[in-house]
């Protein structure tokens, strides 16, 4: 796929000036390789060059997405992507900074990172590649693994609920939350659009096919035949609604809750309009916990876009200016501040 | 002198009142402050003893001072905690309303210790500070008796600054500052404090007042009075100053470290970005991706703290970016005594981290020099783009001493040299300088898009490699980095005929210094050196060991500086090394040098 170029003053943006020379190495057939595509492809309509923008990943196989960036990039360390993040925004308000990270690195390792990030609407853009598994060390349970499931390091089955990290996010105080497939050429970079324009910290989990060791995971989420069936796709505005035919739709229950009904027997009017910009996150955080409701389907798409003016935006620049006036005058007023008395010599 | 009470006593306020009337007159000093870790310990308990020690002279003073002159006992328990530090014919000034059965009960006294004789041989003035106080407010309408009896410690402090012929102007001007919006407390305050003044110069209580002139041996200049929290924040605004690198600097919340925070979120004039991070690791995490972006970035902790952060400054050797780490010590191991100070991280901050990961160590070694110990940290860390600890102590961060304000002109200049394009096809992020340092490459520089991570490295690309022969040399390379560093030469404070070597390092200096001049005024020949670099060690130290018989390494802790001397330099080195929460006292220095002479 060859980007449409942005223009960057005289500069024409393609996709090649984000590829990296570094040989990309996941196993073949790796969701990891869909997102990179798309992300690679969709950076240039955004118009910042590559030397202001910068991906910062955590360890695990999406850990290596920085060093096939031809952007600035660090490859962090387990979990703490979010930290750096954090410290490079604070000093530098004037770069496009990413955030790469897997279901174990943000959600086990560094849980505490990505929640804190979200709360304080850093303005880093999170990709959590969720493969419900760890890869790189070989097919242990996740913390987004399903209950049961049986892998090398739960050999009789998970005995651990897993995180919907959408709820989580949403709990955290998130304003800007969203769910893709790695496989969706359309919406996946159309997620990537929406969060790049919003102010504050966005959080995409993008479901992550891992060929090797949990093959398949979202294939009911992809396929063809299934997908419509198995797919809520929320679109801000629109009344929630899905199904081969979108017979299907989400109403609100007499005691608030939201469940499935046929549309024909409920009418078009009783369906719930899906508004993702409301500040009171709540039907943001029903619809997270959708797919667990019985008859219903797992939604992508946005849940929330709630910016908000953050406390700290603007406080790079305004404290860069600060530094600029201070200068030797300003501190050697602060060094003399306070009760001071002179020895004479 | 000591002001001892009960935590809610106001002693740290009265402390530090004291000193800035003592400093005002032009006094050397030196303060102590020590407080329990309970925020509120059970009023009158041994537990929530809080006091205030200060040291001040006509001369030049290096040590808080072993044993108080005179006590200030607000109650029992601060008689109880505090009498084991005096020496026969010290002044204690008690506060007599607060030894009431109940108070003496819960300070463990069977029989009242101002009546039983036990404080024969010491002077012992018995004041009712409590109804003196209250009296004082009499007739003022506002204020209520608990205000009244809330400012018996501007009483003590007036009796005090009455004793020491103290200003009472610079007092005076302080509590109607503080307490403008609250004209009831103000005003007992003010009244306590008169009356305490008063009651020193119109009672034959008292007998003697001292006049201690200013200090006719400090060198001429201005001076502030600051302690090491104050010198340290103000060394790293200067050295973003004189670098022009915006700090960045992020911590956790952690006795006695916290007080950076709080110091530098007040800089806001200065350009300085704070942030109270989530945990200490995000904390040193935040420093370094600031870092990555052109920052200074600074991470401050104590004790447990490291410990977290050691993950991150390994990344941030192998990633080769500046990057400033403050350990203001505290007693370990654990939670250990977080009230109470020690040395005892130089270990851990030398070797603390998996894989050969050396990095350069700076101390500090008197509340005042703080403020160059961080500028050199930033120095280092600018110059060879590394991580770089500095290893301060819970007693210098809380100690105040006068400090000579620098002539901001002759600061030293700090080049963070970023890279430009250099012309290499991709950017080469490993290449080298002639101090073996690579390019500082910040993001927004068109043509040197680099990624960098904690994977070995291949230089000078920067490249991912995992030959043998690469990490062999990566290894070295880092080693010889390190230990390449330029630092000053070890100072030797030498007698000609001296066969003793006294070394320490860090927040010993001051007592060191006082135990050897107690040792030359007793007529011995006596040396003493003290290490401001630890890592690399001075180039001179081999030859500075070689010049003397006996070397006594003296710290805080169990023996950490010593155990690297000998490996380093293979020779036989004494060592005392005590772990009691609290700075060495010259006088216990004084009788080990003179064992060894």
């Amino acid at each position: 796929m060859s980007a449409v170029g942005a223009t960057n003053g005289s500069r024409v943006l393609t996709k090649a000036d984000f590829q990296s020379p570094v040989e990309t190495r996941w196993c073949p057939g790796c969701g990891d390789y869909a997102i990179l595509a798309a992300v690679q492809g969709f950076l240039p309509e955004l118009g910042i060059p590559p030397e202001r923008t910068v991906f910062i990943s955590g360890i695990g196989c999406a850990g290596r997405f920085s060093y096939y960036m031809n952007t600035y990039g660090m490859h962090g360390i387990h979990g703490r992507a979010p930290a750096l993040a954090t410290g490079l925004a604070a000093a530098r308000g004037d770069l496009s900074v990413w955030v790469v990270s897997g279901d174990g690195d943000a959600l086990s390792i560094g849980g505490n990172h990505l929640i804190h990030a979200l709360r304080r609407d850093v303005p880093v853009k999170i990709l959590l590649f969720n493969n419900r598994i760890y890869g790189l060390t070989k097919g242990q349970a996740s913390p987004t693994s399903e209950l049961g499931k049986v892998t090398k390091s739960t050999p009789f089955g998970s005995a651990d609920a897993p995180f919907n990290p959408i709820s989580l996010a949403l709990g955290a105080g998130a304003t800007f939350v969203a769910r893709t497939l790695d496989t969706d050429k359309q919406h996946l970079p159309a997620m990537l659009r929406a969060a790049a324009a919003h102010p504050g910290a966005a959080l995409i989990e993008i479901y992550q096919n891992c060929p090797v060791f949990n093959d398949g995971a979202f294939d009911a989420l992809s396929d063809k035949q299934t997908r419509d069936a198995n797919v809520i796709a929320l679109e801000h505005g629109e009344p929630i609604r899905f199904g081969a035919e979108r017979e299907l739709g989400v109403v609100r229950g007499t005691d608030g809750s939201l469940r499935v009904a046929a549309v024909a027997s409920v009418g078009e009017d009783a369906l719930v309009i899906h508004d993702a910009h409301r500040d009171d996150p709540s039907l943001a955080f029903a619809l997270s916990r959708l797919a667990d409701v019985e008859g219903s389907a797992t939604p992508i798409g946005i849940f929330r876009a709630a910016p908000r003016e953050a406390p700290s935006a603007g406080l790079a620049a305004e404290l860069s200016a600060a530094r600029a006036s201070f200068g030797s005058a300003g501190l050697e007023r602060l060094l003399n501040a306070g009760d001071t008395w002179s020895v004479g010599g | 002198m000591r002001f001892a009470g009960d935590s809610g006593d106001g002693m740290q306020l009265v402390g530090g009142r004291f000193t800035d009337a003592t400093a005002s007159l032009g006094n050397d000093l030196a303060t102590l402050p020590n407080f329990p870790a309970e925020i509120r310990a059970p009023a009158g308990t041994l537990a929530g003893v809080s006091s205030f020690q200060i040291h001040f002279a006509a001369r030049d003073i290096v040590t808080p001072g072993d044993t108080p002159n005179v006590l200030i006992a607000m109650n029992p328990a601060a008689l109880k905690a505090n009498i084991g530090d005096l020496e026969r014919g010290a002044t204690i000034i008690a506060n007599e309303d607060a030894f009431t059965q109940r108070n003496l009960a819960k300070a463990g006294y069977a029989d009242n210790p101002l009546d039983d004789g036990s404080l024969e041989g010491f002077v012992l003035r018995r004041i009712p500070m409590n109804t003196l106080s209250q009296r004082a407010v009499e007739g003022m309408a506002d204020v209520s008796a608990r205000d009244a009896l809330r400012a018996k410690n501007l009483f003590a402090l007036g009796l005090l600054s009455w004793l020491y012929d103290r200003p009472t102007s610079v007092t005076e001007g302080w509590i109607e500052k503080r307490f403008a919006a609250r004209k009831p407390v103000l005003e007992a305050n003010l009244a306590a404090f008169r009356a305490g003044w008063a009651f020193g110069e119109t009672t034959e209580l008292i007998d003697v007042q001292f006049r201690v002139p200013a200090a006719h041996d400090m060198p001429p200049g201005t001076y502030r009075t600051v302690n090491g929290t104050t010198a340290t924040s103000l060394g790293l605004v200067a050295a973003s100053v004189s670098s022009g690198l915006q700090l960045v600097f992020a911590s956790y919340p952690i006795t006695p470290a916290s007080e950076l925070l709080h110091e530098l979120a007040r800089y806001r004039e200065a350009g300085v970005r704070t942030i109270q991070a989530e945990d200490e690791i995000a904390a040193a995490g935040m420093a370094l991706g600031a870092a990555f972006g052109g920052a200074l970035g600074v991470t401050a902790t104590s004790g447990p703290g490291m410990d977290l952060k050691a993950e991150t400054i390994g990344l941030a050797v192998m990633l080769e970016l500046p990057m400033v780490i403050i350990d203001v010590q505290r007693a370990g191991p654990s939670t250990g005594m977080p009230t109470k100070t020690e040395q005892s991280d130089l270990l851990m901050a030398l070797y603390g981290r998996h894989g050969e990961s050396p990095l350069p160590i700076v101390c500090a070694c008197t509340p005042a020099q703080c403020f160059d110990a961080a500028l050199e940290a930033v120095r280092i860390a600018v110059r060879y783009r590394t991580p770089v600890i500095l290893l301060s102590d819970l007693f210098l961060a809380n100690s105040s001493e006068p400090w000579r304000i620098p002539d901001v002109s002759t600061l030293p200049a700090i080049d963070p040299d970023f890279a430009s394009a250099n012309g290499h096809e991709p950017f080469e992020a490993y290449a080298r300088n002639a101090d073996g340092a690579r390019p500082w490459a910040v993001p927004g520089t068109p043509g040197l898009e680099h990624r960098i991570g904690g994977i070995e490295k291949s230089q000078p690309s920067g490249g991912i490699s995992y030959e043998p022969e690469n990490h062999q040399a990566m290894t070295d390379q880092r080693r010889r980095r390190i230990a390449g560093i330029e630092v000053p030469p070890l100072h030797v404070d030498a007698d000609p005929d001296a066969d003793l070597l006294v070394l320490g390092w860090g927040s010993s200096w001051g007592t060191l210094r006082a135990a050897v001049r107690r040792l030359r005024e007793g007529g011995h020949p006596i040396a003493h050196a003290h290490f401001y670099n630890l890592n690399p060690l001075p180039a001179n130290t081999a030859e500075v060991l070689g010049r003397f018989r006996r070397v006594l390494v003296a710290e805080m802790n169990d023996g950490q500086l010593v155990r690297v001397l000998r490996a380093e330099f293979g020779r036989e080195i004494d060592s005392y090394a005590v772990t009691q929460g609290r700075p060495l006292l010259a006088a216990e220095m004084e009788r080990e040098m003179l064992k060894r002479l």
